[in-house]
């Protein structure tokens, strides 16, 4: 391991692999550390990668990345008590280049994306724990320590990509609002089945895949759940907001097992062998849990970042990694080649990140985690909506029908959801999805 | 649990065979059960995804570091300053996931 380089990146899941990726292609001397044995193997997620990012990244990514099914079926389950209302879109186009999204073992896919910033020059080193920061005395980050004998490394710029739980974002007083509310927990099984039941049962053929993201099923407590289809296993799990799990006194691998009860659920998961159970916290905040993106010396990327997208509609995080990451290798690139890598210098970053999907997007929903983490969106609607549908495919001969105006109103009185909050956050609603 | 939601699944220990971890000498985590005993909450012993944190019939908590998947829920939950701390495992230690 080298003791001084240009750049070194502080974990190789997506979002390392990809400033690792950039800052090499850009001629630094760049050291990838990754704390597992291999790049992915502390990584857990809900299961679909959005690729597009990698499209100007690494044009051939489709020929050479590790997929497990390619998504081709994206659905939304609303679960009330013993009803489901689906609405699923299947588009066959996504079943061919450029593909939309795609299910992949962490494992899989971040040692492949690591393994191509190695290609590009980047030295990375597994089983290397950075235990912290080095600093100079006026608080420029000068490089990192690791738990390696004669381990520090010194480098004029340290890119954090370690994680929710970033030990190296808080050591440099990035976070100033460390709190429980901006978290969720994601716990999940993996559900071994042979391929051709796999296949049979959820309608697949080839390598297409589906995505189910449910809303409601957790049990009341603010989250949501999720089932997704690899080539021979199914993952099904619950995202669960850290303090509501706090509060219920609940275990989670309770609320999954609800969940896989679920009358709309149980046969989708029938007969899966558990092969994988694993959990992690997710950094569901968005602008509200963000930390600083940088100071003199240090970049963050990632869940480090806090740059999860999670708003209902949307469930997206290995691409933020991936696009907050190379903009990062980029800003590393032209800081280390200028010299100057104060924390002035790095605010580029967050102009380049605010110019990119990245803060765009996570400007635009700003609001929606607290909209579908909302006692409404997660207990009520989804039984305001179930029942509605009920009430509607519902034959009532031979009283004649009664008309959407009366169903919803009947359903609104029986679910209590008042008329003036519907309004409020449908409002909300269109303002933030709109 | 929830009578309404009878637990069908593996039994805990089986779940968590199904996860490798390479266990480091050293624990990455450590708990002042002295701390815990003035704790009314004790969230931890529920919300641990993996069921690590386990309490006594003196009113603290034991904590078995062994079969963590280092997901940060204990910490965010504990809400009894000095009672955890917390750190990663050794270099190549820790859990292995390889189908999640």
């Amino acid at each position: 391991m080298a003791d001084s380089v240009d750049v070194v990146v502080a974990g190789a899941g997506p979002a390392g692999a990809a400033a690792a990726l950039v800052a090499a292609r850009a001629g630094l001397r760049v050291l990838l550390i990754e704390r597992g044995p291999f790049p992915g193997a502390k990584n857990m997620y809900g299961g679909v990668i959005y690729p597009r990012v990698l499209d100007t990244l690494l044009p051939a990514w489709w020929q050479e990345a590790p997929v497990q099914r390619w998504v081709t079926r994206r659905a939304t389950m609303v679960l009330a008590e013993a009803k489901a209302l689906t609405v699923e879109f299947r588009g066959e186009d996504w079943d061919a280049p450029p593909y939309n999204g795609a299910t992949a073992y962490r494992a899989d896919f971040d040692a492949w994306l690591a393994g191509q910033a190695q290609a590009a020059g980047a030295e990375l080193i597994c089983a290397t724990t950075v235990t912290g920061l080095l600093r100079d005395a006026g608080g420029q980050v000068t490089g990192v320590r690791t738990d390696r004998p004669d381990g520090d490394v010194r480098a004029p710029l340290v890119i954090a990509c370690d994680g929710v739980n970033s030990f190296l974002a808080k050591e440099a007083g990035l976070y100033e609002d460390w709190s429980m509310t901006h978290f969720t927990v994601g716990v999940k099984e993996v559900l071994a089945l042979p391929r051709d039941v796999l296949e049979d049962r959820f309608n697949l053929t080839g390598d297409e895949g589906l995505d189910i993201e449910i809303l409601g099923g957790t049990q009341g407590i603010p989250g949501g759940g999720f089932l997704y289809t690899n080539r021979d296993t199914i993952a099904v799990g619950v995202v669960l907001s850290v303090a509501g799990l706090r509060d219920s006194g609940r275990r989670p691998e309770e609320i999954i097992a609800a969940l896989k009860e679920h009358p709309a659920i149980a046969p989708l998961v029938r007969g899966g062998e558990l092969t994988e159970y694993s959990a992690h916290t997710i950094p569901e905040g968005g602008m509200d849990g963000m930390p600083r993106l940088s100071t003199g010396g240090m970049l963050v990327a990632g869940d480090a970042a806090h740059l999860c997208l999670a708003s209902g509609i949307w469930l997206e995080g290995v691409n933020f990694a991936i696009g907050s990451g190379a903009l990062a290798g980029e800003t590393a690139a032209e800081a280390v080649r200028a010299g100057d890598t104060s924390a002035s210098a790095l605010g580029a970053y967050r102009r380049r990140l605010e110019h990119s999907f990245v803060l765009a997007n996570h400007r635009k929903l700003r609001g929606a985690h607290r909209l579908i983490l909302g006692q409404r969106a997660q207990t009520l609607y989804p039984e305001l909506a179930c029942g509605i549908a009920q009430r509607v495919f519902t034959v009532t001969d031979p009283e004649p029908k009664a008309g959407l105006r009366r169903w919803v109103h009947a359903e609104r009185k029986r679910t209590g959801v008042r008329l003036r909050d519907l309004v409020k956050d449908g409002w909300i609603g269109w303002r933030t999805f709109g | 649990m929830n009578p309404h939601t009878p637990y069908s699944g593996p039994s805990f220990e089986d779940r968590m065979a199904t996860v490798e971890f390479r266990v480091a000498e050293q624990p990455h985590i450590t708990v002042d059960s002295e701390v815990c005993r003035s704790c009314t909450t004790k969230a931890c012993v529920h919300a641990c995804p993996a069921g690590l944190f386990v309490p006594t019939s003196d009113g603290g908590v034991l904590f078995n570091y062994e079969q963590c998947f280092e997901c940060g829920t204990c910490y965010l939950v504990c809400n009894a300053e000095g009672a955890l701390t917390w750190s990663y495992p050794e270099g190549g230690r820790g859990v292995v996931f390889r189908r999640s």
